[in-house]
C-alpha cells in the first residue's frame, strides 16, 4: 500500500507544460526524493499534491483515496519560498497556523508549546517574528509544518538558508519523524543531499520523469564497473582481459573492468604483478553524475 | 461558512485593531474634524467682518445723521478738514478715507463719494461701504417722504413653501420641517456619500497592500497549503471590513462627543457656521431655530437609514475591496504597478462621487434612480438618497442587485487572486488577469 500515488499527472500553464505525465508511488514511512534542476516542475507537482492547484489530467491518490480537500490537513508542507508575518508573536503565529490545519485552540497551544520546548526555543514564545534571526525563523517554519503531526511531510528545499548546525538539527528531526512512521517527500535540486537521506527518488526534467527508483539500485544500474585502487609499488605496464586503466594519480588508480568480469580478477592481476594493495573499492556514480548523463543524453538525441 | 475563514478573519481583525496606528487614527480623526470645523467657523466669522478701518468725511451731514441711528453702521466719521485728513488719515490709523462732498442740488440728493487709500482696497470692502452708504440715503429719503419704517416693514412679504403632505403624526416637524428636512437630508446625504467614498479607498487600499505584502513575503505559500485561496481572501475581506465597521462605530460615537466638548470649551465660536459651507444656503438656514433643526434631525427615519447605510457600507466595501485584493495579488515588487492597475477602479469611484452633486440637487430624478441601482455606483449614491425617502422598491432592488454583484465579484476576483498570489516575476496586465479567471482549479 502506498501513501501517495500519482498516475499520469499533467499540468499546463499557458504555452508551457509544467508537469508532463508524471507517475510515482511513495511507500509509507520512507523518505522519497524528488529531484530536478530549478524550474523542472517539482513545485508544480507539489502544488498538485497539496491541492493548491488541480491537475489538467491524471489522478492523485492519498492513502488510496482520490485526493480531496480533507487530505491537506494530514500533510505538512514546507514551501521553498516561505515567509511569516513579521509583526506577529512567535507563539500566536504557531497557534494560528496550527488552527488553520484544523487543531482546536487548546490543542494548538499545548502542542506548539511542547514543540518549541523540544527545539529549545520556548523563550521565543512572546518575541515578534522580526526579532528572530533568519535561521530561527526557518526553525519556526519547520515547527509550523510538523506541529499538527502530519502523516505526509512535504519539504521543498528545506535546507536553503540554514547554517550547518540548524541543517543537521532539521536533518535529525526528519529522521526522527521517519522513525515514527511519517512519510517524507523531499524535493531539492541539491542531489547530494538526497543520496544521504532518501530510499527512493524521482528525477524530473522539463516536467518529465527521467528516472524513478531506489537510490542504490539506480546507482548500481548506472555503474560503469569502476574500481579505485590504492597501491604502493609499480603498476604493470600492460593489461589484458579487457582491464582498462582510466586514471592514475599519486598511488591511486581507477580501473574499469569488463561487464562479465569480477573485481577479484583485477585484484589477482594486480597482486601478481607485484603491487602492494592498500585500498580497493567500487566507484558508484553519484546521482548528480547520473542526472547529468541522462539529461545530456536526452538533449543530444 | 468555513471555519478557517473565521480564523483568518479574526487574525486580520485583531492585528489591525490592536495596532497603535489604528488607535491613533481613530482617536485623532474626531479631534482633527473638531479643529477643522472650529477653524472654518473662525475663518467665516473673521472673514465676514472687515478689519479695515474706514473714516468718512461727510460734508452733506445726511449720512452721519442717519448712521447715528443705525447700530450696524461700522465706520467712523471725522469732522476735520478734508485736506488735512487726506494728508494724515493713514498716520491716524485708518486704511481708507471716504470723502462725501456737500450736495450741489438738494432736491435730487444724488450723492457722489470718492475714496482715498494707500493700498488697493478689496472689492468686497468697497461694495460694503457702498451698500452701507446707500442704506443711509434710503432711510433719509423715506423720512423726507414721511414714510414710517413700520409701515414699510409691514409691506414686506415672505412666503414659506411647506410640505402639504407632512406626516400628521409628527407635529413637531410640521412648522418648517419641509424645507429643513431637505437641507438636513442634503447635508446628511453628502456626508454619507463622502464617507462611502473614503471607506472604499481607505479600506480597499488596506486590503490591497496587505494582499501584496503577503505575496511578496511569501506568507501565502505557507497559507495556501492549509486554506483555499478564496477562503483566505474572504477571511481578509471580512476581517478588514470588521475593522472598518469598528472604526465607523467609534467615530459615530466619538465625533459628537468631541464636538460637544470642544463647543463647551471654546466659547464664542459657533460650529453651526459649518453648515453654511457647501450647498446649504445661509439665508434659508437662518429662518430655523436650533430647536427645529434638532427636531427635524431626529425625525429622520434613523431606524431605516442606519441599517440600510450599514448594508450599503458592507456591499460597497466588498465590491471594491475584492477588486483591490485581485489587483494586489497581481503586483510584483513594484508599488507603481499597483497604481496603474488601480486607475480604472479610481475612475469609477470618482464618477460615483461626482454624481453625488447632481443627485442631491434632484434626489428622485432619473439620474438618481439609475445611479442608485447600478451596483458600482449604488453604494455611494443610495445612502445619500436615504434621507429623501426614496421608494422602498428602489431600496430593495438596489440592495438585491448589489448583493448579486458582491457575490459575482468575489467569485471573479477570487479566481484572479488564486493565480496571482502564486505568480512571480512577470508584470501582470489586466488582459492577463482576465485569462486567469478561465484557468481551471
Amino acid at each position: 500500500m502506498s501513501i501517495l500515488r500519482l498516475e499520469h499527472v499533467t499540468k499546463k500553464y499557458k504555452n508551457q507544460v509544467a508537469v508532463d505525465d508524471i507517475s510515482f508511488e511513495v511507500e509509507p514511512g520512507t523518505i522519497f526524493g524528488m529531484l530536478g534542476p530549478n524550474g523542472a516542475g517539482k513545485t508544480s507537482t507539489i502544488r498538485i499534491i497539496t491541492t493548491i492547484t488541480g491537475p489538467d489530467s491524471g489522478k492523485v491518490f492519498f492513502e488510496n483515496e482520490t485526493l480531496n480537500q480533507s487530505h491537506p490537513a494530514r500533510m505538512g508542507y514546507l514551501p521553498e519560498e516561505r515567509g511569516l508575518y513579521k509583526k506577529m508573536k512567535v507563539g500566536d503565529h504557531l497557534i494560528y497556523l496550527a488552527r488553520l490545519k484544523g487543531l482546536t485552540a487548546h490543542d494548538a497551544a499545548t502542542r506548539c508549546k511542547a514543540m518549541l520546548h523540544r527545539f529549545e526555543a520556548l523563550d521565543w514564545w512572546n518575541k515578534k517574528v522580526e526579532e528572530l534571526s533568519k535561521g530561527m525563523q526557518q526553525k519556526i517554519q519547520f515547527i509550523a509544518t510538523i506541529v499538527h503531526e502530519p502523516t505526509l511531510l512535504i519539504l521543498d528545499e528545506p535546507f536553503t538558508g540554514l547554517d550547518p548546525i540548524n541543517t543537521s538539527m532539521i536533518q535529525d528531526e526528519i529522521f526522527r519523524l521517519k522513525n515514527k512512521g511519517v512519510t517524507i517527500l523531499f524535493s531539492t535540486h541539491r542531489m547530494e543531499q538526497v543520496e544521504e537521506m532518501c530510499e527512493n527518488i524521482i528525477l524530473i526534467n522539463h516536467g518529465k520523469n527521467v528516472l524513478l527508483g531506489n537510490v542504490q539500485e539506480i546507482r548500481n544500474t548506472y555503474k560503469e564497473n569502476l574500481y579505485e585502487v590504492g597501491f604502493k609499488g609499480n603498476l604493470p605496464q600492460q593489461f589484458n582481459g579487457g582491464l582498462e586503466l582510466v586514471k592514475q594519480y599519486d598511488h591511486t588508480a581507477v580501473f574499469r573492468i569488463p561487464d562479465q568480469d569480477t573485481p577479484n580478477h583485477l585484484l589477482q592481476y594486480l597482486m601478481q604483478s607485484g603491487c602492494e594493495i592498500h585500498a580497493f573499492h567500487e566507484i558508484l556514480p553519484s546521482i548528480n553524475e547520473i542526472f547529468i548523463r541522462i539529461v545530456k543524453g536526452v538533449s543530444h538525441e | 461558512m468555513n471555519s478557517k475563514v473565521w480564523i483568518v478573519a479574526k487574525r486580520e481583525y485583531l492585528t489591525r485593531v490592536q495596532k497603535k496606528s489604528f488607535i491613533l487614527v481613530t482617536l485623532l480623526t474626531p479631534i482633527t474634524i473638531a479643529v477643522f470645523i472650529f477653524f472654518m467657523g473662525w475663518m467665516m466669522n473673521a472673514g465676514s467682518k472687515s478689519d479695515q478701518r474706514v473714516v468718512i468725511k461727510d460734508e452733506t451731514g445726511i449720512i452721519q445723521q442717519m448712521a447715528a441711528e443705525d447700530k450696524s453702521f461700522p465706520y467712523e466719521f471725522s469732522d476735520r478738514n478734508v485736506q488735512k485728513l487726506k494728508e494724515d488719515y493713514s498716520s491716524q490709523g485708518y486704511d481708507l478715507l471716504v470723502y462725501i462732498p456737500a450736495l450741489r442740488d438738494s432736491s435730487t440728493m444724488s450723492i457722489s463719494a470718492s475714496y482715498y487709500s494707500r493700498e488697493k482696497p478689496s472689492l468686497s470692502l468697497l461694495e460694503s461701504i457702498e451698500s452701507h452708504l446707500a442704506d443711509q440715503v434710503e432711510t433719509f429719503r423715506m423720512r423726507r417722504s414721511n414714510i414710517d419704517q413700520h409701515l414699510l416693514d409691514s409691506f414686506k412679504a415672505r412666503v414659506n413653501l411647506e410640505n402639504g403632505a407632512m406626516d400628521p403624526n409628527n407635529p413637531g416637524g410640521s412648522v418648517a420641517a419641509g424645507k429643513l428636512n431637505i437641507i438636513i437630508g442634503t447635508a446628511l446625504g453628502f456626508i454619507m456619500g463622502f464617507m462611502m467614498y473614503l471607506v472604499i479607498f481607505i479600506y480597499g487600499s488596506m486590503v490591497m497592500r496587505s494582499v501584496m505584502e503577503e505575496k511578496l513575503s511569501r506568507i501565502v505559500e505557507v497559507m495556501v497549503s492549509s486554506v483555499k485561496p478564496i477562503n483566505l481572501m474572504m477571511g481578509k475581506l471580512i476581517g478588514v471590513g470588521g475593522v472598518g465597521l469598528t472604526q465607523l462605530a467609534l467615530w459615530a460615537f466619538l465625533i459628537p462627543v468631541v464636538l460637544t466638548i470642544a463647543h463647551a470649551l471654546v466659547p464664542g465660536v459657533d460650529p453651526s457656521h459649518m453648515t453654511n459651507v457647501g450647498s446649504v444656503n445661509e439665508d434659508s438656514f437662518d429662518n430655523f431655530s436650533f430647536h427645529q433643526a434638532y427636531d427635524a434631525f431626529f425625525s429622520l427615519k434613523w431606524w431605516l437609514i442606519l441599517p440600510v447605510f450599514i448594508i450599503f457600507f458592507l456591499g460597497g466595501y466588498f465590491i471594491y475591496s475584492s477588486l483591490f485584493a485581485a489587483m494586489g495579488s497581481a503586483i510584483n515588487e513594484d508599488m507603481g504597478e499597483g497604481q496603474q492597475l488601480m486607475m480604472p477602479i479610481v475612475i469609477v469611484v470618482l464618477c460615483a462621487f461626482y454624481m453625488l452633486f447632481p443627485v442631491l440637487s434632484n434626489p428622485n430624478g432619473s439620474l438618481a434612480v439609475f445611479a442608485s441601482l447600478f451596483p458600482l455606483f449604488s453604494p455611494i449614491i443610495m445612502p445619500a438618497r436615504l434621507a429623501f425617502d426614496p421608494p422602498w422598491w428602489q431600496i430593495v432592488l438596489s440592495i438585491v442587485i448589489m448583493l448579486c454583484t458582491v457575490w459575482f465579484f468575489i467569485w471573479l476576483t477570487s479566481r484572479i487572486y488564486r493565480v496571482g498570489i502564486l505568480m512571480y516575476g512577470k508584470k501582470a496586465t489586466i488582459r492577463e488577469m482576465i485569462k486567469w479567471i478561465r484557468y481551471s482549479d
